[in-house]
C-alpha cells in the first residue's frame, strides 16, 4: 500500500511539472501581445518595450517559463527601484490589469467557486445516490417511473438553460438580491446570509449532475443485485435492508468514486456559466473575463495550472480511495 | 418417525410475456438427516429452481410457488413454502444453507472472508467481533485452509477457487445446519479438487449430522456420495431410488439414456458414444403427453399412442423405487436387453 501510495504521489506531481510547461507553450505560441494590449492608446514602440520588460515577456519562453516556476517555491520580484514589489512564494506571477499578484486575485476568487463546488457536490450526491437507490429498490414502480423522468429532463437540459431558469425563478421570488451577490459572507459569522447567497447557484448546478448520479446508482444498484454474491448474502439469512446497504451498495457505489472525484475537481477549477450567472467572482468568472477582455496572461496560466492541480489531486484521491474500496485493487 | 424434509407437489411457475414458464411441476421427495440425495438431469430441468423454492430464494414478484416443504424439526414442523418471509429468512444459514455452483462469484469481493464467514454466525448467534473471528478461523481450519488465523484476514482473491469452494462451505456449515444444499459445487473446479470438494461435504456431513442434496449434472459425482437419486426432466421427477437402484436397475427410459451416454473406457472406441436424440422440450407449452416421448427409444412398445396423449402418473415399480412411465419394471428390462443385443 505504501509503495502504492508513493508510486501514485510521484506521478502525480511530475504530471503538475508538466502541466506548468504544457501552459506556457500554449499561451507562448498565441499570437496576442499582452505588452501591447496593456499599452493603452498612446502607445509607441518605446512604451511597448518597456512594458514588454516589465511583463517579463522581453525573454525567451523556457526562460519565462524558468521564472514562473522558481516564483512558485522562491516568490517572484517585479519593477526595479521605488517600483519594486514582491509576490511571496507560492507565486503564480502578477496580474497587471488587475495589480494584483495572481495568488492573491485566485485566493479572492477560490472562496466562491469552493462554496459553490462544495454545496453542490453534497446536493448532487445525497439527491443522486437517494433517489437512485430509491428507484432501484423499488423498481418499475411509478415512484421508478418518476424517477426516470427526472433523469432524462435533468440530464438533456444544458446548465446555461437550467441556470437561468433558476436565477429568474429567485428573482421573481424575490429571494436573490443582483446587487448583494458579489460579496462574499462568510458561512462561520453569517450561516444564513451564506446561504441565501448560494443556494440557488447550487440547485443550478447540482440538477443536471444529480440526474446523472440518480442514473449510475439506479444502474449500478440494479446490475449488482443480480450478482451471485447477493445472492449468498440471501441464502445466509441477511435482512434485504442489511443485504441493500451492505452487500450492494458498496460494490454499486464504487464506480461512482471516479465520476465524483473527478467532477468535484473539475468544478473547483471554476464553474464558469454558473458563475457568471449568478454572479460569484470565482475562479471560472475571473479566468474568462482574463481570457475575454484582459489577455492576461500570468492570471490565466494560473487559473490553469490551479484548476489542473486540482484535477490531478482529486484524480489521486480517487485512486486511492478506490484502493480502500475495493481490495482487489490494492495488490497491483 | 417422519423424515427431516417433506417436499410434496412443489410447483414453481415463473409468468412471462410469452407464457407461463412451468419450471417444476409436482416435485415431491423425502430426506434424512445424515443422507444425500442428488438431483440429477440436464440443464433448464428445474433441479435448481426447486431447491432455490426451498430456500425462499426466488423473487416472490415474479414466481408462483405451490405445493409444501416440510421441515420436522425438533421445535416442531415448518412449511418453508407457505410461511411468512421472516421465519424463512430466520431459517437460511441456520435450518438450512446453500452453497453454489462457481466460488469465484459468490463470495463478496470486498470483504474478508473471516467477515463473511462471521456475518453468518453473528446473524443467528449472540457474540463479541472476536468470538466471530475466533469461529471463522475454526470454521477455515475444519474445512482444511491451513494458518486459518491469518487466512481470515484475506480476500476472496487471494484463494484459489478449490480454496474459495471449502470457504463457502465454511461459510455455510458455521451455523451446523440441518440441510445442506450444493448446487452443482464442483462443476467450476479442476477434477482433483472436485474429489477433495466431495470428500469435504462427506466429512461436514458427518460431523453435524446434515442432510445434503446435491444438485449436479455429473453422474461420477453422483456415484461416488449419493444415497438416493432423483432424476428429473422437463421439470419433472422422473425417477427416484438409491444409487444402486438407478444405476443398476433403472426402470426409466430418460434415465436410461443418461447412463447409456457417459464415455466408458471398457468400450471399444470405434462405437461412437450413445446420445439421447433431440432437445428438452420447451416448458412454456409441455405435450399433453409424456414429455419425453419424442425422444424415448421405447415410446413405441406403449400401446395405442398412450405416450402422446396421457402423462404418465408417479408409481412405484418396487419397494421405495419410482418413476414415472407406462411401462412397467419388466417391460422395461426386456426392452432394453433387446435394444441392447441389437448393438
Amino acid at each position: 500500500m505504501v509503495k502504492y501510495l508513493t508510486r501514485r504521489l510521484a506521478s502525480a506531481i511530475l504530471l503538475l511539472f508538466l502541466l506548468t510547461i504544457v501552459v506556457y507553450l500554449i499561451f507562448g505560441i498565441l499570437p496576442v501581445d499582452p505588452a501591447r494590449i496593456s499599452c493603452g492608446i498612446h502607445c509607441n514602440p518605446i512604451a511597448v518595450a518597456g512594458n514588454r520588460h516589465r511583463l517579463g515577456l522581453d525573454v525567451p519562453l523556457y526562460e519565462q517559463w524558468w521564472r514562473f516556476f522558481v516564483g512558485i517555491f522562491a516568490g517572484r520580484t517585479y519593477g526595479d527601484g521605488a517600483a519594486r514589489f514582491t509576490c511571496g512564494a507560492p507565486s503564480l506571477g502578477y496580474s497587471f490589469p488587475n495589480n494584483e499578484c495572481v495568488t492573491t486575485a485566485i485566493a479572492h476568487a477560490f472562496p466562491f467557486t469552493l462554496s459553490l463546488a462544495v454545496g453542490a457536490f453534497i446536493l448532487w450526491m445525497a439527491s443522486g445516490i437517494g433517489l437512485g437507490v430509491i428507484a432501484a429498490r423499488y423498481r418499475g414502480s411509478f415512484i421508478d417511473r418518476g424517477v426516470t423522468a427526472f433523469v432524462l429532463v435533468g440530464s438533456s437540459l444544458p446548465v446555461f438553460v437550467v441556470g437561468l431558469l433558476v436565477y429568474i425563478l429567485a428573482f421573481f421570488l424575490h429571494a436573490i438580491d443582483p446587487i448583494s451577490q458579489g460579496i462574499w459572507v462568510s458561512p462561520l459569522s453569517d450561516p444564513i446570509g451564506f446561504f441565501k447567497n448560494f443556494i440557488f447557484a447550487w440547485i443550478a448546478l447540482a440538477l443536471s449532475y444529480s440526474a446523472i448520479y440518480t442514473r449510475l446508482t439506479r444502474g449500478n444498484v440494479i446490475e449488482t443485485s443480480s450478482e451471485d454474491f447477493i445472492r449468498t448474502a440471501r441464502a445466509k439469512g441477511l435482512s434485504e435492508r442489511r443485504i441493500l446497504f451492505k452487500h450492494n451498495l458498496r460494490t454499486a457505489l464504487a464506480p461512482l468514486l471516479t465520476n465524483a472525484g473527478l467532477d468535484f475537481g473539475g468544478l473547483l477549477g471554476g464553474a464558469i456559466i454558473t458563475e457568471t450567472i449568478f454572479q460569484l467572482p470565482g475562479l471560472g468568472e475571473i479566468s474568462l473575463k482574463a481570457v475575454l477582455q484582459d489577455y492576461d496572461l500570468p492570471l490565466i496560466v494560473g487559473t490553469t495550472v490551479v484548476a489542473g492541480a486540482f484535477i490531478i489531486i482529486f484524480n489521486l484521491i480517487v485512486d486511492i480511495g478506490y484502493a480502500y474500496l475495493d481490495p482487489r485493487v490494492r495488490v497491483g | 418417525m417422519k423424515p427431516f424434509l417433506e417436499v410434496k407437489n412443489l410447483t414453481v411457475e415463473f409468468p412471462t410475456e410469452d407464457g407461463t414458464v412451468q419450471a417444476t411441476e409436482d416435485v415431491s421427495f423425502s430426506l434424512d438427516l445424515g443422507e444425500t440425495l442428488a438431483i440429477v438431469g440436464e440443464s433448464g430441468c428445474g433441479k435448481s429452481v426447486s431447491n432455490m423454492a426451498i430456500m425462499g430464494l426466488h423473487n416472490p414478484k415474479r414466481t408462483q410457488i405451490s405445493g409444501s416443504a416440510i421441515f420436522n424439526l425438533e421445535s416442531g414442523p415448518i412449511d418453508a413454502i407457505n410461511t411468512d418471509s421472516e421465519t424463512l429468512r430466520k431459517m437460511r444459514g441456520k435450518t438450512m444453507s446453500m452453497i453454489f455452483q462457481d466460488p469465484m462469484s459468490s463470495l463478496h469481493p470486498y470483504y474478508t472472508v473471516g467477515n463473511q464467514i462471521a456475518e453468518a454466525w453473528h446473524l443467528h448467534n449472540e457474540g463479541s467481533r472476536k468470538t466471530g473471528a475466533k469461529r471463522a478461523a475454526e470454521m477455515l481450519d475444519l474445512v482444511g485452509i491451513p494458518d486459518s488465523h491469518k487466512r481470515i484476514n484475506d480476500f476472496p482473491h487471494q484463494f484459489s477457487g478449490g480454496m474459495r469452494q471449502r470457504v463457502m462451505i465454511a461459510m455455510a456449515v458455521v451455523n451446523n445446519p440441518k440441510l445442506l444444499i450444493a448446487d452443482e459445487p464442483t462443476t467450476a473446479l479442476d477434477v482433483t479438487v472436485q474429489s477433495q470438494i466431495l470428500t469435504l461435504l462427506k466429512t461436514m456431513q458427518k460431523e453435524f449430522n446434515m442432510a445434503i442434496i446435491l444438485i449436479t449434472h455429473d453422474l461420477g459425482v453422483v456415484a461416488s456420495i449419493a444415497d438416493r437419486i432423483n432424476v428429473m426432466y422437463a421439470g419433472r421427477l422422473v425417477e427416484q431410488g438409491t444409487v444402486d437402484e438407478i444405476f443398476y436397475k433403472s426402470v426409466h427410459p430418460y434415465t436410461l439414456g443418461l447412463l447409456g451416454s457417459i464415455p466408458r473406457v471398457d468400450q471399444s472406441i470405434d462405437k461412437r458414444l450413445k446420445t439421447i436424440q433431440g432437445q428438452p422440450p420447451s416448458l412454456i407449452e409441455l405435450p399433453s403427453g409424456c414429455a419425453f416421448e419424442p425422444r424415448c427409444e421405447f415410446a413405441t412398445h406403449v400401446p395405442k399412442g398412450l405416450c402422446k396423449t396421457s402423462r404418465p402418473e408417479t408409481t412405484e415399480k418396487s419397494i421405495g423405487h419410482f418413476a414415472r412411465c407406462h411401462l412397467s419394471a419388466a417391460e422395461i428390462y426386456e426392452i432394453n436387453r433387446f435394444q441392447k443385443a441389437d448393438r
